[in-house]
């Protein structure tokens, strides 16, 4: 099997790919193995040292209906993977963004993403991003995105580990929205063994009325550990902001969350909450009273926290 | 002999005696109610019976078919056949409702989830796919309490409060499921404020400061509810619910 039908098979996307209307661009380590684009979306893309840079743009006024698959894997058990991406949004166009970055075979692979996204006026970006990795946990992940949000626009991200441990995993994003954008990030993902997870997720609501919403979810069992730093800055009238972390401890794991609001506008205002413990006891004694047992009933409460 | 026997049933918790010689015969098949005054010890009893993190050290004795209960676990209390509905039944974020019947149910079989949902007054197209969040009204979770009993098939079911949070329209419902519950041969205690809930019992307890008042048929403890508190000497200080954690 060529690598590319390896990479889309393990990411479960074949049948999508099939249909000419769905774009796509398919890496192996840093080289294009595959790709096809459709009319408003353009993608170059350059090899270069140790990496791979790819500029994606969506034309003014062009909306892409259907989802743009983008699949990052390694399909070897040792590799460095470097994407430098740069993701341009024209005005009032659209673009929803499915990323499967699948590594089914790590034993030491570094995945290291650097993106600027520019979200243009009144356009709308989401970007879910999907992960596949193998139960050995040698992997490193650093995802890092500076993102500029132009008025009116949309911006969302959902982070997911589907399959496989969590390895080394470092979040790093940044937003300056602006006025009345909309920015929601959500990662939701669960550490075993001595899985770290660090999410470090930044918003500067800086146009009139810009909203941010940043939302957590992790589980850490064995001696897993997760650090989540949230935090959102209002600067201008009518921004409104939420966080909201929940982690959940087992065995050994350590958790910890770092919220931070600041607001620097009379007519803006920011909430959050976090929460940290062990699976509430109510909770599980209502599950144990129907005849789960304990570990049973936790499971199925974290996995709803992760659903 | 009932198939549930509480003999000298104490509990103490920050050196107060919550529960004082409780003695009860609940007999299988039947539908008792435990009616009492605020802070009389109604849902410790529950907790105790149920044997809830906290309640585990009770003085006396409790028998279920014979067996003594102590040191059981919830899980295996519940394999034995014993649930309890709370009265601010708990919200789990992210589970269907389809999901947390599924793991409630003893087949797992769609058709009885479905059945379940029903009886409760819940349209199965509308509140399956729902979470068992926040985003459910109190009405509408204890329905789903009640749904997750109802497939459990519980041989006793210990039922807190069951009207609290519960529109007039919707209590036929409730009662609906009391009655298959009984037809299916299950053994109800409910326990309660009211005089509709009440009058679901064969027969009932009345409990204050911790003790047993009275007991017997429903006729006699009605009383109870027109005029004021049956006269005992309170002794303790009853907290206010809220201050109960867990509960
Ligand atoms: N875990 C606890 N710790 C201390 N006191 C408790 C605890 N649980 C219940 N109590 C006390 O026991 C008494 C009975 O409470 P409860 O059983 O909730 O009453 P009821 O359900 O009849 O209103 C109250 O005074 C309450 O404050
Ligand atoms: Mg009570």
């Amino acid at each position: 099997m060529k690598n590319a039908e390896i990479l889309v098979q393990a990411a479960g996307i074949d049948d999508a790919l099939q249909d000419s209307e769905t774009a796509h661009l398919v890496l192996d380590v840093n080289k294009v193995v595959q790709s096809h684009l459709v009319p408003g979306l353009r993608i170059e893309t350059s090899e270069e040292k140790g990496g791979i840079r790819a500029e994606i743009r969506v034309e003014d006024g062009a909306n892409i209906v259907k989802r743009v698959h983008l699949c990052f894997g390694v399909t070897q058990p040792e590799a460095i993977q470097r994407i430098i991406l740069n993701i341009q949004i024209g005005s009032e166009a659209g673009i929803d963004v499915l990323a499967h970055c699948v590594f089914p075979q790590a034993v030491d692979i570094e995945h290291i993403m650097d993106a600027e996204i520019t979200v243009g006026e009144g356009s709308r970006y989401s970007y879910l991003e999907s992960h596949v990795h193998s139960d050995d946990g040698g992997l490193k992940v650093l995802p890092k995105a500076r993102i500029t949000l132009g008025e009116r626009s949309r911006f969302k991200t959902e982070f997911q580990l589907v399959r496989g441990r969590v390895g080394y995993m470092d979040i790093d994003y940044e937003a300056i929205c602006g006025e009345e954008s909309v920015l929601e990030m959500l990662s939701k993902i669960s550490g075993r063994e001595d899985d770290y997870i660090k999410i470090r997720e930044v918003a500067f609501l800086q146009g009139k009325g810009a909203r941010g919403y940043l939302t957590s979810r992790v589980a850490v069992r064995d001696r897993a550990r997760a650090e989540v730093y949230n935090k959102l800055v209002a600067t201008a009238a009518g921004a409104r902001g939420h966080v909201d972390c929940k982690e959940i401890i087992k065995d050994q794991g350590v958790a910890s969350a770092v919220p931070v609001v600041e607001v620097r506008h009379p007519q803006a205002h920011i909430t959050h909450e976090a929460a940290i413990g062990s699976v509430d006891n109510k909770q599980l004694e209502t599950l144990m009273s129907r005849g789960l047992d304990e570990d049973s009933a936790s499971d199925l409460i974290i996995a709803g926290l992760l659903a | 002999m009932g198939i549930l026997e509480l003999e000298n049933v104490s509990l103490v918790l920050n050196n107060q005696a919550i529960l004082d010689g409780i003695t009860l015969d609940i007999w299988e098949g039947h539908i008792h109610a435990v009616v009492g005054p605020n802070g009389a010890g109604k849902t410790t009893l529950a907790a105790v019976i149920m044997g809830l993190k906290g309640y585990e050290h009770f003085g006396g004795e409790i028998r279920f078919d014979g067996q003594s209960l102590r040191g059981m676990s919830v899980s295996d209390r519940a394999k034995a056949g014993i649930t309890m509905g709370w009265q601010e039944p708990a919200r789990f974020e992210g589970l269907t409702v389809r999901q947390f019947l599924n793991a409630s149910s003893r087949n797992g079989k769609d058709s009885e989830i479905e059945e379940a949902m029903a009886q409760v007054g819940l349209r199965p197209e509308v509140y399956l796919s729902r979470a068992v969040d926040r985003t459910l009204s109190g009405g509408e979770r204890k329905k789903v309490e009640l749904a997750s009993i109802l497939v459990m098939k519980p041989r006793l079911l210990l039922l807190d409060e069951p009207d609290s949070g519960i529109d007039v329209a919707s209590l036929e419902n409730i009662f609906n499921a009391l009655k298959q519950l009984k037809r299916n041969g299950a053994t109800v205690l409910l326990i309660t404020h009211s005089n509709a809930v009440l009058r679901q019992a064969e027969h009932a307890f009345l409990m204050c400061c911790g003790r047993q008042i009275m007991k017997g048929d429903i006729e006699k403890i009605l009383p109870y509810f027109e005029g004021e508190c049956i006269p005992c000497d309170h002794k303790n200080r009853p907290l206010v619910e809220t201050e109960v954690p867990g509960l």
